[in-house]
């Protein structure tokens, strides 16, 4: 194999040849280094259009939603980038029982990177009252439902209101923690979002961003 | 000598016969990295253009980032509400009934830069004139029987066709020398060839967006293969010293 | 370990085995001249043309309907789509600047000469096949002259006598130009004429190593074996494929390192050009991008002017020099056949103008001259005076293969050297 070498020819001795080993060889470097940049270069055209196109993110851009007719304990769903994002509106008495149950949840203190900075904390919220949610389950994306006034009982003895996914029986909190014991892995994910105003909502970037 | 005497006048009507037909164009000097010159443009387009004359390839929020106008400016000023910064930028009009208005449905004029080229629309928008026998008054010097109204008229008044009496073979002829604005207009005469180079400005941009960035790209690609060039070039000297 | 895998894998796939016959110890002419560059730029252009092709694909839409939208899509909102568009649109028409040097570069040399005629003929199958696959292209962007031109062109067949009319039909799949006929032209273009074109280089190349390059010169390097003492032989690793057979005169050097550094300077060039027209001035004025072609096509509105794109222009000015439809049409035929034919209308045993005769040389430089003019002609608006221009032009065009075919027979020549002189 050795004549795949680019001093293939050396071998059969050409006569009168000045060899210059170092030259030839430094030359050689510095030519593939300087090609091989140029490679990469060439690809960064074909592996950058694979990005979204500013057609994809114009449809999955930021999404604002008016919260001011969310009665307490009602829950509202829009769409952010083709996915539901679920706006509760959760009352005192609810985001009282949250602390009650942690025994019960797999990462009850939010310490799995599914939220924002900001919605690490009990509430997983901004502001504790709004709980905003992408609503696909962790496991394999179903979207789960949410259950209330006792209905969710049935599934997590002395817990009114959850979220329940039909697929496979995963449940959440209402601030979106997973219980132990059922197959999905992580809490449900918290998008990034910022009040525009008392009023508004504005989902897909949160205050550091820009 | 009278032999290339007789092949000049041999190749003169030729000219002449190229040339006819022709109008003469004036030179758009628009400047791509004039982002002041590019927003006017932009306001103008707006408040002028847009009525009729969609961009459905362009998008807000790409002119917006191209000629520096913040996001909450530029939403304010240049969209219509409702309207969101990933938009293409639309009219209401329907093609239907603009057909039945203009007589042909009004083109859209993201590309029309690199259609009729920048000196075209220059020359265009300056070359309109009073004409009673036209629908809307107007006719075009550039373009005769121009099926659209002066829309800029506010601002440059209303102009008529100037001519000059000449002598050709013999006869007395007009000749066209140009319009003159009766003055009622917004704009100097001066300040109108300056908001149309504005305007222009902005249909270039609009006709190719990715222009200056290929440029800048460009220079860097140039240089960096002026370097492999003088590599590849001494390597190949380098081993053709084996030869002969 | 490394050794081991590669000899493993070569004992059961012959890789290095057909690189170092092809690639690396083939045996190549040394006075190859800047000339001999634009075979491997043709390649790299084929390879440039596929990848992006392939790419554009991605966001391409093939309906009549989506088609020149998608393109601007490509050009606005896709990241690098502008560039990945202007690398496939001047990819294009450097194929065809390319391809006409390296076909003329055959001519002066005669490098189609025997025992090189099938080379040629497999050069000129990837010419053709590279003029539809480019008519066809031209059609997808949908613009205004997309439109028009394949309209012009496919009317040619209608010329036809008896099935004509059914046969444009046929090939339009409608009574006009229509999305139908876009979409099948979008199949030939992105599958169908690549996968020929490819097959045809690879036939090309074959063919081009078993009877070995020609050179500037027109002289063997390879000799009858036996017939060389062995100082007279090269000293450079050739394969034996080659040595095998012949005894290889000290005229040559190894296809790698040498050639191909040779090849990589004009490559460098080359880009260097690519890249200034691409970056700066991709429409070139409109010959590479022609202005109406950034107008959506429309059915009812043909344009001002009509040309094909430069490439295509010499043969539309034959076209058009004779004022006959049919007439025009088997013309415009006839000059793409006569040029496949050339090696039989060389009777000549010379291959180089170097040592052919002085009216060679002539015929050769004023054939290129009338192809450039006539290309202009096909290219530029309509005149009268153009119209006996390209009369006389098409005559002379016609009259190269003629002359050269009469004279050829006898012709004096100059003494070929029996070795290489540079």
């Amino acid at each position: 194999m050795s004549n795949v070498s680019l001093d293939a020819h050396d071998s059969s001795g050409t006569e009168n040849q000045p060899q210059d080993t170092g030259r030839r060889r430094f030359l050689t470097v510095a030519t593939s280094v300087v090609g091989g940049v140029g490679v990469v270069g060439a690809a960064v055209p074909f592996i950058g259009s694979w990005n979204p196109s500013v057609k994809a993110k114009a449809a999955g851009a930021d999404v604002e939603a008016d919260i001011s007719k969310i009665q307490p304990g009602q829950q509202i769903t829009v769409i952010w980038r083709s996915k539901p994002v679920w706006i509760v509106r959760r009352t005192p008495e609810l985001l009282a029982s949250l602390a009650s149950i942690e025994d019960q949840l797999k990462d009850p203190n939010s310490e799995q990177e599914q939220q924002p900075v900001f919605a690490q904390n009990r509430y997983r919220s901004l502001k504790d009252e709004y709980l905003v949610l992408v609503g696909i389950c962790t496991h394999l994306g179903c979207s789960p439902k949410h259950l209330k006034d006792g209905a969710f009982e049935e599934y997590v003895e002395g817990v009114p209101e959850g979220f329940f996914c039909p697929c496979h029986g995963s449940k959440f909190d209402m601030a979106g923690r997973v219980f132990q014991n059922v197959p999905a892995p992580l809490n449900l994910v918290v998008p990034p979002y910022k009040y525009v105003d008392d009023n508004t909502l504005l989902i897909g970037s949160s205050e550091g961003d820009a | 000598m009278r032999k290339l005497v007789f092949l000049l006048s041999m190749l003169l009507p030729i000219s002449v016969l190229a040339s006819s037909g022709e109008v003469h164009l004036d030179h758009a000097d628009y400047d791509l990295t004039d982002k002041a010159s590019l927003q006017k443009g932009a306001q103008l387009f707006n408040n002028y253009c847009l009525g009729c004359h969609q961009m459905q390839y362009q998008r807000y929020q790409r002119a917006f980032e191209d000629l520096g106008i913040p996001l909450d400016v530029g939403q304010a000023n240049l969209q219509f509400t409702g309207t969101k910064p990933g938009d293409h930028i639309l009219n209401a009009m329907p093609a239907e009934s603009a057909a039945k208005w203009f007589g042909a449905p009004p083109p859209d004029l993201t590309l029309v830069a690199r259609v009729r080229g920048a000196d075209w629309i220059y020359t265009y928008l300056r070359s309109f004139y009073a004409d009673d026998s036209r629908p809307f008054g107007v006719n075009n010097v550039v373009f005769p029987e121009v099926g659209m109204p002066h829309v800029l008229q506010e601002l440059q008044g209303l102009p008529t066709k100037t001519t000059e009496k000449h002598m050709v073979d013999g006869e007395l002829v007009d000749r066209y020398v140009g319009i003159k604005s009766d003055g009622k207009g917004y704009m100097t005469p001066d300040e109108y060839d300056e908001a149309v180079l504005d305007l222009v400005n902005y249909l270039v941009y609009t006709g190719e967006p990715s222009r200056l960035e290929s440029e800048a790209i460009g220079r860097y690609v140039l240089l960096f293969l002026l370097v492999l060039l003088v590599l590849v070039y001494l390597l190949k000297k380098e081993y053709w010293r084996d030869v002969h | 370990m490394w050794k081991n895998l590669m000899d493993w894998i070569e004992y059961r796939l012959p890789i290095m085995r057909v690189a170092n016959m092809h690639a690396i110890q083939y045996p190549a002419p040394r006075n190859m001249n800047f000339w001999y560059m634009f075979g491997f730029l043709a390649t790299i252009v084929l390879v440039n043309q596929i990848v992006t092709g392939i790419w554009l694909t991605m966001s391409y839409n093939p309906t009549s309907e989506g088609a020149f939208a998608s393109v601007e899509y490509i050009m606005r909102d896709v990241d690098y789509g502008w560039l990945l568009r202007y690398m496939h649109s001047t990819g294009a028409s450097a194929f065809f600047i390319v391809v006409y040097m390296h076909m003329f570069r055959g001519m002066i040399y005669g490098s189609y000469q025997k025992p090189r005629e099938l080379l040629w003929l497999f050069g000129m199958f990837i010419y053709i096949a590279l003029m539809a696959e480019a008519f066809m292209g031209y059609v997808l962007p949908w613009g205004q002259m997309s439109y028009w031109g394949a309209q012009v062109i496919v009317s040619l067949f209608s010329a036809i006598p008896v099935i004509g009319q059914d046969l444009v039909v046929w090939i339009q799949g409608d009574y006009v130009i229509s999305g139908a006929t876009l979409n099948r032209f979008f199949a030939l273009h992105v599958i169908a004429l690549p996968l020929v074109i490819v097959i045809l280089v690879f036939l090309h190349i074959v063919a081009l190593h078993e009877v070995g390059s020609n050179n500037p010169d027109g002289t063997d390097v390879k000799r009858k074996k036996g017939s060389l003492k062995e100082e007279e032989k090269t000293k450079f690793k050739i394969h034996e494929y080659y040595t095998s057979k012949y005894d290889i005169i000290d005229d040559v050097v190894p296809f790698f390192p040498h050639i191909v550094l040779k090849d990589l300077i004009g490559f460098s060039v080359f880009l260097i050009v690519f890249c200034y027209i691409m970056f700066f001035n991709p429409g070139m004025g409109g010959y590479f991008l022609e202005h109406p072609n950034f107008e959506i096509a429309n059915p009812l509105k043909t344009p001002a002017h009509i040309f094909p794109v430069w490439y295509f222009t010499p043969f539309y000015a034959i076209l058009k020099a004779v004022p006959d439809k049919l007439g025009g049409v088997i013309a415009m035929f006839a000059a793409i056949i006569a040029l496949v034919l050339l090696p039989w209308f060389d009777r000549g045993k010379v291959k180089s103008w170097r040592y052919r005769c002085g009216f060679h040389r002539w015929n050769l430089l004023i054939f290129a001259a009338v192809f450039i003019f006539l290309g202009y002609l096909g290219g530029t608006p309509q005149a009268n005076w153009k119209i006996v221009a390209s009369q006389i032009l098409t005559i002379m065009y016609f009259a190269f293969f003629f002359l050269l075919f009469m004279y050829s027979k006898n012709e004096k020549c100059k003494l070929v050297p029996a070795r290489i002189t540079e």
